[in-house]
Formats: C-alpha cells, structure tokens, sequence
C-alpha cells in the first residue's frame, strides 16, 4: 500500500510539472518613441492679496501665471517635453493643485500634470509646486520653495530643473547662466564685452566695458567663478572674475599666443595652451601656488586642452600627425592616443560632464560642423552644418551644447552677424539663443542651486 | 494480481492524462488549424521588424545581376553592344544626384545617412564577382548570426512556436502597439541593468485589471532613481495603451502577461 502511495505521489508531481510548463507568455518591448512627453502646465494659483502685493513689489500682473509660463517655456526648449495649450484646461488651477480630476487632463491626453501656488509670506514669496501622474493618477512630487519675490524667475527654472529630473532621469540644466563674449559693431571694429544671461537669455548684465578685447571666458565646474582671456598693451593676460562679487584677479602675463585658458574639474588648476620659444604647448597653472606645470612637449601645435569630469584624461588639439586632429592624454601628458580619424579637421574639443562624449568642432569641405563622438574616437556623430559655427560648451547635465554661428558679409560687407545658438544631443532640437547683441564664444555655468 | 492490475490502470491512466496535457493538439480545440498557420508565416515577413537576413538578399540579388551581365559578355560582340550598357552607369548617376541633393541641405541627420551610404558604397568596391560563392556562403553565416542575435535579445523568441505562447505576428501586433504609447526617458544611462518586468492580468478585452512591476522593491532602494523614472513610464505606457492589441481567442493563453521594457538598444542609439 505504501508502494501504492509512493508511485501516485511520484506520478503527481510529474503531472504537475507538466501542467507547470505551460508558462507566462513574455513579450520584450525594446523600442518606444522618442516624442515629447505631453505635459500640462497649470497657471500657478494665487490669492489676491498676494497677487496685489506681488503687482505692487514686481510690477508682475500675475505672478502665478508668470512663473507656470517659465516652467512651460524651459520643458519646451528641451525639446523633451510637449507642454500642452492652456486653452484646453478643463480645471481652475486653484482646484487643480488640491486634487486634480485626473480625468480632465487624460482627456486632453496629458501624461504629467503640474500644478501649484504662490503666497505673500511676510513679504516673501512662497512658491510650492506639484507633479502629477495624469495616468497613474497619483502625485509624484511635491515641493515648496521660499525666498525673497526678485528671486521668482530662479524659482521658475528650479521646478523646471526638479519636473526634468523626476521625469527624465537626469539632472536639469534650466538654473543656470551664460557666460559669453558681446559684439557690437562692424566686423572690421567690433567691440567685444564680456556678458553674462540666465540660460533663457533673461537677466543679460555686461561685466567689460569694452575697452580691451576679451575672448573665451570659461566657467568653474564648481563655483560661479570664471576664467578669460584678455589683451592688456597687446599683451595676453589671464584673468579670474568672481560673478557673485564682481572681484576680478590677473593670474599672470604669459608669452606669445595664449589660448583658451579652461579649469580643471575640482577648479584648482587652470589649464591652456601658449607659445614659448616659438612652439605651442599644453600647460597648466595651480592658481593656490601659480606654479605652471608644461603637459605636452612636442614640436607641433597643440591646443584647446579639457579636463575629463573626473580629472584623469585632457582632450586637446594637435597637428602632430600633419593636420589637426584631436588626441586624448593622461592629466600627466603621458599615453598620447589620437582619437579623431575622418576627413577634415578637428578642433576645439570638449569634455563631456557626464564624461561618455567628446564634442568638437569639424571643418570638412569648407563647411564648419558641431559634433560628438565617444571618448575613443568610435560614434562620431555631426549634429549641425554651416557656414561657419564652432566652440561647443556643454549643458551641465551633458544633454546639449551652446556654440556660436557667424553668417556670410554680403558684396558691399555688410550682414555679417554672430549669435549663440544651442542644439541638443539628438541634432533635431536646434535653437536660436536670445541675446541684445551679437555673441560669441558661451561657457555654461553648472547648475546654481547644487 | 489485483494489485497488479490496479497499479497498471493508474500508470495507464496516468500516461493518458500526461499526454493530454503535454500534447496541446489534444487539450485544445482545433481552432489554430494548418492553413491559418501558413497565411501567418507569409504576413510575418512582410511585417515583422525581426530582420530578415537583409545582407543575404541583397548579396543574392546583386549575384544574379552580375550573372546576368557575365552571360551577356560571353554572348556575341554585336549583342554586347545591343545589352544596354547605359543601364550599369544609370544608379550610378542617380546616386550622385542623391548625393548633390543632400550636400545642399543642412540637415544633421542627413549628413549622417550620407556618411553612410559614402562606406556602403566602399563595400560595393570590395565586391569581387570572382569569388560569387564564398560571398553566398557568407551570407548564409551572416544569416545565422542574425538569428542567434535576435534570440538573444528577445528570451521569448522559442515560445512563439508553441501553442502556449503568441504567434510572432500576435506578439508584432502588440509590440507595435506599446512602441507607440511608451515615452522612453531620455536621460536614462544605457550601460546600466535596466530592466523593467511588468506582469499584467488582462479581461478578454484587452483592459488592464491588474499590473504588478517584480522588482517592485527595486523601485524605493536608494540610488535607484533611474529604474524608478523607467518602471513608471512602462506603467503610463501599459496605461495608456490600452485595451492592448491581444488576439480576439485564447483567453487563457494571454490573461496573464509579462512585458519586460528594456531601453538600452534605444538609449545606446
């Protein structure tokens, strides 16, 4: 009976195995679009004794609806987002922020809903915001921000910054500043001032007045800080400019052509390139000691050097193999590996803040072209063509480039114009950077409110 | 003897139940019929995305051109003249016309597909017409490999030809349908594990009545912030997909689903 027992037990867990192979089915979804995401922007609610106040203080109707339209502008800039027309809202924004009728906004097919509100505290402006997940239905992020009311566009591209991370993954690059060089003038006699503007184009402030030529400011990866170049008695002269405090510090004279003077990834070190005895080489400068430190020692050019974001490789420009190409370095200068193999020429390269890609800029054929390519010089990729167009200074978050465009002086020389232009990484999202002059070579500031 | 008897009518008895249950001829009804079977295999290649050996046909199809043209030669000299030669330089001029067309515009991704077609072009020269059956037998290998390629990115691939499973177009069908509702997040690393499983309880609909993500706990560890971004847009896109495009019978074979949403091919680009 026992054997009897034994065998039927035996005999059930087969049968269940064989039942058991008739598995879940799987399906693997490997592709998805690539289109903006759908987003609605609601007008920020106010109470109207704080929509008088704020009238009075900022000369703002409306500041709700001011800060919601910088929000709308910012997402769709990125070319990530599709922030959806405010004529279709079916909710009051007051409502809205309480609980949305999630509904309302899947039936003008939002996919993400923001909502939120501004209050007079003691003469501060309060802003508190709120993201939504129009088709979970649920909340997925809620945040209030206090400070002083001049401060309302800033708050306006902190939640832009907060809503791109939380639905992309990635940090935002919307609480930022443009550094740039200014032009007004002919081409024969332009005047070159030093510029600073909010990533929008907003808040534009002339730190130079135009005096003396200055050329390729760069920002400090880690503070508000900058570095530029500047012809003092047709002397090239380093110089470091505080923009929180307006103080400015001459590194040092250097000799001959100097170029490019560029931080290193922990803002301690300057690193450029300039001609001693004849030939062009690559160093840097420790700006606690001002001990100069020479990188490269090699008969050709070698220029426009960039720290990788963690200090260990220098890209940089050299004519070594007979025309100019771009080359990867250890930070000591040893293990010199030239990356950059297509036609034409290469400059200008930069590192990357996410560290994967290596932007450049490439003349091919008389035409200038903005590209990437990864780090090993494989995946190049040719983002924009033009006539002229070149010194591509990455986004924080490494997602687009800021670079300038010089258009063609016409017969009678006339027409000629340079103006800031940015593109993002797929090479469909490309746009005119607002400016009131004309402008030149930007550096991106890191993001403010790390 | 009794005994005897009673263990050989369990063990019968049991053979009959496991075939029943193994063989899916005899515990389903015969619905999915041969003839069915073979409309779908034709409707797979003409629409599946599942590469169909292109490098082969194309290598086969320039061989039968250049066999065409190698008769042609060995013909008379009079019907060599008579062959039409103007049509071998004809592509030839098209392709530079494309070229001329392409070189106006500004277009990035043009300039890209430029690029590409300058490096096909240099395969064309290492084309030797000489060495027709090496060329074939590669293809053939190439061919192969394209097959293990696909298995191995898509796990499911051996289960569409059992009856427990989808059929490759069912399983088209609904793929091409999610593609379209899933908005990938772009800021996502592509060198990282990011695989989303969503397990589904569909109503015969096709409707939603339940989504668990698996790894769910997955979501709320800390530094996974970028498994949680992807695990919520293949939810949005499960949600807002549906009813999914599931076949119209077999309840029971799809009531339940997993869909594992991998970015990575998409975010490597």
């Amino acid at each position: 009976m026992k054997n009897i027992k034994f065998i039927l037990s035996t005999l059930l867990i087969i049968l269940l195995t064989t039942v058991k192979s008739f598995s879940l089915i799987e399906v693997d979804i490997t592709r998805g679009n690539l289109n903006p995401l759908p987003v609605a922007v609601s007008p920020l609610s106010i109470d109207v004794k704080s929509k008088k106040s704020f009238e009075n203080l900022l000369k703002k109707k409306d500041i709700g609806e001011e800060i919601s339209l910088i929000v709308e502008n910012n997402l769709r800039t990125s070319g990530l987002f599709n922030p959806l027309n405010k004529d279709a809202f079916l909710q009051a924004p007051d409502i809205a922020n309480l609980k949305p009728r999630f509904e309302d906004w899947n039936l003008i097919k939002a996919q993400a809903l923001i909502t939120g509100k501004v209050t007079n505290i003691e003469d501060k402006l309060r802003v508190e915001f709120r993201l939504w997940d129009v088709l979970a239905g649920k909340e997925m992020m809620a945040l209030a921000f206090t400070t002083v009311p001049t401060n309302w566009r800033r708050v306006g591209h902190i939640i832009s910054d907060k809503v791109y991370e939380r639905l992309t993954g990635e940090k935002g690059y919307f609480d930022t500043r443009i550094i740039y060089v200014a032009e007004e003038g002919p081409k024969t006699n332009r005047i070159k001032k030093l510029a600073i503007m909010d990533q929008d184009g907003e808040n534009n402030k002339f730190l130079t007045l135009g005096n003396e030529l200055v050329l390729t400011p760069r920002f400090n990866p880690t503070s508000q800080m900058v570095t530029y170049l500047s012809y003092f008695r047709n002397l090239p002269r380093v110089y470091l400019l505080d923009i929180e405090t307006g103080m400015q510090e001459v590194v040092g004279d250097f000799p001959g052509m100097t170029f490019a003077p560029r931080f290193s990834p922990d803002g301690k070190k300057i690193i450029m390139s300039f001609a001693k005895d004849g030939n062009s080489d690559i160093y840097t400068m420790d700006l606690e000691n001002r001990i100069v430190e020479k990188i490269t020692n090699h008969p050709s050019i070698d220029t426009s050097p960039s720290y990788s974001p963690d200090g260990k490789f220098i890209c940089f420009n050299s004519d070594r193999s007979g025309y100019q190409q771009i080359y990867v370095m250890n930070s000591d200068g040893t293990n010199v590996k030239r990356i950059s193999f297509g036609n034409g020429i290469y400059g200008t390269p930069v590192w990357s803040p996410r560290g994967d890609l290596i932007a450049f800029t490439k003349l091919h054929k008389g035409q200038f072209y903005i590209g990437v390519m990864r780090t090993d010089g494989t995946g190049e990729r040719l983002l924009t063509e033009n006539f002229y167009q070149e010194a591509p200074s990455w986004s924080p978050n490494g997602r687009v480039l800021i670079f300038y465009r010089e258009t063609k002086t016409d017969d009678k020389g006339e027409g000629f114009s340079a103006k800031l232009w940015s593109i993002d990484l797929t090479g469909y999202n490309e746009r005119l950077v607002k400016t009131p002059t004309d402008g030149s070579d930007p550096s991106w500031s890191s993001l403010l409110s790390d | 003897m009794n005994r005897s008897i009673i263990l050989s009518s369990v063990f019968h008895l049991f053979i009959i139940i496991l075939t029943a249950m193994s063989l899916p001829f005899l515990s389903k009804k015969a619905v999915d019929l041969p003839p069915i079977v073979s409309v779908e295999l034709i409707q797979i290649t003409e629409k599946t995305n599942i590469p169909f050996a292109p490098k082969a046909k194309k290598i086969i199809e320039k061989v039968k051109e250049k066999e065409k043209k190698l008769v042609s030669e060995q013909a008379p000299p009079k019907k060599v003249k008579k062959k039409k030669p103007d049509a071998v330089p004809m592509p030839e001029d098209n392709i530079k016309k494309v070229e001329k067309v392409k070189d106006d515009t500004q277009n990035p991704e043009k300039v890209d597909n430029e690029i590409k077609q300058v490096s096909e072009f240099e395969k064309e020269e290492l084309f030797d017409p000489n060495n027709i059956a090496a060329l074939i037998d590669k293809s053939k290998e190439e061919t192969a490999l394209e097959v293990n390629k696909t298995d191995q990115v898509t796990q499911d691939q051996t289960k569409n030809f059992d009856n427990t499973g989808l059929t490759l177009s069912e399983e088209d069908a609904l793929k091409a349908q999610i593609f379209g509702c899933w908005s990938i997040p772009l800021g996502l690393p592509y060198n990282e594990n990011l695989l989303v499983r969503i397990k589904l309880e569909l109503k015969p609909d096709g409707s939603v009545s339940k989504s668990e993500i698996l790894d769910h706990a997955r979501m709320n560890r800390p530094g996974q912030g970028f498994y949680k971004v992807l695990a919520e847009s293949a939810l949005r896109a499960v949600k807002l997909c549906q009813p999914l495009r599931v076949p119209t019978t077999g309840y029971e074979r799809w009531k339940e689903l997993q869909l594992n949403f991998d970015a990575r091919e998409m975010l490597e680009g």
